[in-house]
């Protein structure tokens, strides 16, 4: 893999007008990379996932390097419909479009930031991947007091032109005093067999309100790291709902420091899988200052021989009293051959606070399918509702009324 | 209130921090394949034994001591220990009581541990292991009626060959963990108990382990065997004198229940914790393992952990035997320096396979506290159900309290829950406590005690008055 990477590394670099020291730079975090190689379960975080394993099972050798030099046409048929937004257009990895089309021009700024390296809260060798090999990156800037009007919507679009490659994304975010953001991330994939390694950090400044729901529905055989750093200044909330489904192999990662008092942070994931997939959500919230609180609830179903792991830590330093936490998972395996593992984890310091975790798993209650066949239904009807109310739980969580109802839709959850 | 606090005052501090002068055999320092040989010939064992110590060395060669625990220690010297020291008048091992070392005596005693009077009193067969032999057996007489067998081991691989042969490593194998395969390699006494079939244990039986010496490690391995539809309720318990330097402890301990038997462990555990500032002190790095092997079989392990400088353990079932149960409970206490993480491992393998896990855990002053256990239900275990529930209750901003649960569920018929929760003594509770009378130290003790009723009212009548009693002493001084 070593030759592959250093003559992908150049041919990448030869494309991009970057300063000798950027350069330095990026081979460093190369460097890095071919020294630690891809995670694998040796390392307490990937335990349950050995994404090294899972590479070589299901792609075998990877390509690192992408031509970004032509565009790719942007199907505009594609776009959401029935719900006015503004748009982040990735094709291949390749960012086709940026659009705020319905927001105030003057309190949206959008910086180029390829030559500048991001330092992340994540030592990993994925993201020295990632900083060796990003190609465009962009910061996008809220202002003060801005509130945007409609909701932002990245699309991940790859189709069949790109074949057994990694491509990395990343994007910043920073959203200043009293502003507000919705973002939801959706993922298209016609492609097969990539890895894609997508970074996303977030500044949140106080009174900020973010809320992010990263939606992987449509079936693929792609695999995903995803990994989303958030800063929460005072008073600032962030909501995250990862809907893990699609893809062969997915894994999101979410890092909260709530650094300002009175912070909340809230985390909630559904994971729905079949066939053979193998997802996981790791989340770490930490707690850093008085007064914070967060609250997770991922809830899964899992069919035929697929296998979900949630790994959940809440980190209250000593510092940190007056904290309110909680975690909740619960799994539904409807399966001989499902699996679920969960590592929730409490990290306590301080000593007034309020943590508590639950985790539960199990097949579906017998008891209840007898009830609802009883009055009627058959036995796949009433499997289906209770799988359904199981799930709408966590979409309840949604504050948002619009993405809530485009969510539903698009799961095809019923009420 | 004289009386209470001058119990305190005697209780406060380490109260078995006594040493004794008895004149030691030692086997020379180091770790290496003469002393292992040393110790097998000192035992007098048969070939059998000295090729499992040594297997059990050769696999020690190639692993490495394990890092991944929270609390961290300073390296340890494996070269630098005895790993084997007996008092000298056990050369010719006595054969009464009569014939003890008046001093030894006198020790045991001290520890509220009569040996004489336990002849007499009908209560608990005592197997006390002092340093790194087994000195005095009690009781022994009645349980031969009824054929069960308790000895030292040592005395079992001479008398009873088929059955440690049979079962000795069926639960930790030699290749096992660093630790585990340290003491396979030196164990140098500890206690057999078997239970043959049908039989019901009339009385509990129970280990009292003592480090005397200075620089040694402790190193006991006990084997029990609970033959089919058989009962035995077994009590450890454990002291160490004050030193300045850290201990090593690091025992084995396997339990074996074939169909419809029942083995129930109890340990409480009051190694030394060493001082105030953390100086000194036992590191207690055991390995408690128990196979439910036959059907509905039943492993129960319960602890009360208050001592040691750093407690590393975990007490574990295997469920491998259909409708076989599996219990859990603990109470671990750390104050001061302490540190401990410590938990359970149920695995589940058979079918309609049950187990509980309940676990207390306080931390107060610098300590650190984590829990850390493990289920897993295998894909064959149909039908398992595992319940989990873990508490941890901070006093003070300088200590912590940790949760790492790993749970794994390979079965869609099986379920698994889990709760825990963290919090600290309400000021509400207090002020209610106080408002009728009580000093903010003894309602914290009730208070405490009612959090850890769960698992005291698991431990034997005799064992749970102490251990209620070490619960209020461990945490003298850490509140106000």
């Amino acid at each position: 893999m070593k030759e592959q990477l250093q003559k992908d590394f150049d041919n990448t670099i030869k494309n991009l007008t970057l300063s000798q020291k950027d350069i330095e730079i990026k081979k460093f975090y190369l460097d890095n990379f071919i020294n630690k190689g891809f995670p694998n379960k040796r390392e307490e975080d990937w335990k349950f996932s050995d994404l090294n394993q899972i590479i070589k099972k299901n792609i075998g050798e990877l390509s690192f390097y992408s031509d970004y030099t032509s565009t790719n046409k942007v199907d505009s048929s594609a776009f959401v419909d029935g719900l006015e937004h503004n748009k982040i257009v990735f094709i291949n990895g390749r960012i086709e479009k940026i659009d705020f089309d319905y927001e105030k021009k003057d309190q949206i700024e959008i910086i180029d930031q390829s030559e500048t390296i991001n330092k992340f809260n994540n030592n990993s060798s994925l993201s020295d991947l990632n900083n060796a090999f990003t190609n465009k990156s962009f910061k996008i800037v809220v202002k003060k007091g801005y509130q945007l009007t409609k909701p932002l919507i990245i699309y991940h679009t790859t189709n069949s032109k790109i074949w057994s490659k990694n491509i990395n994304l990343r994007l910043n975010f920073e959203l200043y005093e009293n502003s507000s953001l919705r973002l939801i991330d959706l993922f298209r994939d016609t492609s097969e067999k990539n890895f894609l390694n997508i970074f996303y950090d977030f500044d949140l400044k106080e009174n900020s309100i973010l809320k992010n729901y990263k939606v992987d529905k449509l079936e693929n055989k792609n695999i995903k790291y995803s990994f989303n750093n958030i800063e929460q200044g005072k008073n600032s909330i962030s909501e995250t709902l990862i809907l893990s489904s699609g893809s062969n192999f997915c894994k999101n990662e979410i890092n909260c420091n709530l650094n300002g008092e009175y912070s909340s942070a809230f985390v909630n994931g559904i994971f729905s899988i079949n066939n053979n997939k193998h997802h996981e959500i790791r989340t770490i919230i930490n707690h850093l200052t008085e007064n914070t609180k967060s609250y997770q609830l991922i809830k899964s179903v899992i069919e035929d021989s697929s296998r979900a792991v949630y790994q959940g830590k809440i980190f209250v330093n000593s510092k940190a009293q007056k904290t309110d936490g909680y975690q909740l998972s619960k799994a539904i395996l409807l399966n001989k051959d499902s699996e679920f593992n969960a590592k929730p984890e409490l990290e306590i310091y301080a000593d007034d606070v309020k943590c508590s975790h639950g985790s539960a798993s199990g097949s579906l209650n017998e008891d209840s399918i007898f009830y609802l066949m009883s009055r009627g239904l058959n036995y796949q009807q009433s499997r289906e509702l209770l799988i359904n109310g199981f799930l709408l739980d966590v979409v309840e969580k949604i504050t948002d009324p619009e993405v809530k109802n485009l969510i539903k839709n698009m799961i095809g959850i019923k009420e | 209130m004289d009386n209470r606090q001058k119990e305190i005052d005697n209780l406060k501090d380490y109260k078995y921090g006594f040493t004794t002068d008895i004149e030691n055999t030692k086997a020379p320092k180091g770790l290496n394949e003469s002393v292992i040989k040393f110790i097998s010939n000192i035992k007098k064992e048969p070939k059998w034994m000295l090729d499992f110590r040594l297997k059990a060395y050769d696999r020690l060669k190639q692993l490495k001591e394990p890092d991944w625990q929270k609390p961290k220690y300073p390296k340890i010297d494996y070269q630098d220990l005895y790993y084997y020291s007996a008092p000298k008048s056990m050369k010719d091992k006595p054969k009464n009581l009569d014939d003890l070392d008046p001093k030894l005596l006198e020790t045991y005693k001290k520890l509220g541990i009569p040996l004489q009077e336990q002849k007499r009193l009908n209560g608990i067969a005592v197997d006390a292991v002092f340093d790194s032999v087994s000195v005095a057996t009690t009781f022994r007489e009645e349980l031969t009626k009824q054929g069960i067998i308790f000895c030292p081991i040592s005395e079992a691989i001479q008398k009873y060959p088929e059955l440690v042969k049979k079962y000795l490593g069926s639960v930790i194998p030699v290749t096992d963990h660093f630790f585990a395969t340290l003491n396979s390699a030196v164990f140098t006494d500890g206690s057999f108990a078997y239970i043959p079939e049908g039989i019901r244990c009339p009385m509990e039986l129970s280990t009292y382990f003592r480090i005397n010496a200075s620089n040694t490690g402790q190193f006991e391995r006990t084997l029990i065997i609970a033959d089919k539809g058989s009962y035995v309720s077994y009590l450890e318990g454990c002291t160490a004198p004050m030193r300045d330097e850290n201990q090593l402890h690091a025992a084995n301990v396997e339990l074996v229940a074939l169909d419809d038997a029942e083995i129930k462990y109890s340990t409480v555990q009051n190694w030394y914790p060493g001082d105030k500032d953390g100086k000194g002190g036992i590191y207690n790095f055991v390995t408690k393992r128990g196979l439910c092997k036959g059907k509905n079989s039943k492993i129960s392990w319960t602890q009360v952990e208050t001592g040691s400088a750093i407690t590393w353990k975990y007490p574990s079932c295997i469920l491998k035997g259909d409708n076989s149960v599996g219990e859990f409970y603990s109470i671990a206490i750390t104050n001061n320096h302490q540190k401990a993480d410590t938990g359970t491992k149920m695995i589940h393998l058979g079918k309609n396979t049950k187990s509980k896990i309940i676990s207390k855990g306080i931390s107060a002053g610098f300590s650190d506290m984590t829990y850390r256990g493990l289920v897993d239900i295998s894909s064959k275990a149909t039908n398992s159900n595992n319940y989990t529930q873990c508490d941890s209750l901070l006093m003070g901003n300088k200590c912590g309290a940790h949760t790492v649960p790993y749970i794994k569920n390979k079965n869609s018929e099986s379920n698994i829950a889990h709760e825990a929760t963290t919090s600290k003594i309400s000021e509400d509770q207090l002020h209610y406590c106080q408002q009728r009378g009580l000093s903010a130290e003894e309602a914290v003790g009730l208070i405490v005690n009612g959090f850890c009723k769960e698992v005291l009212q698991q431990l034997p009548m005799e064992f749970a008055v102490e251990a209620q009693k070490l619960v209020g002493i461990s945490l003298e001084g850490s509140v106000g």
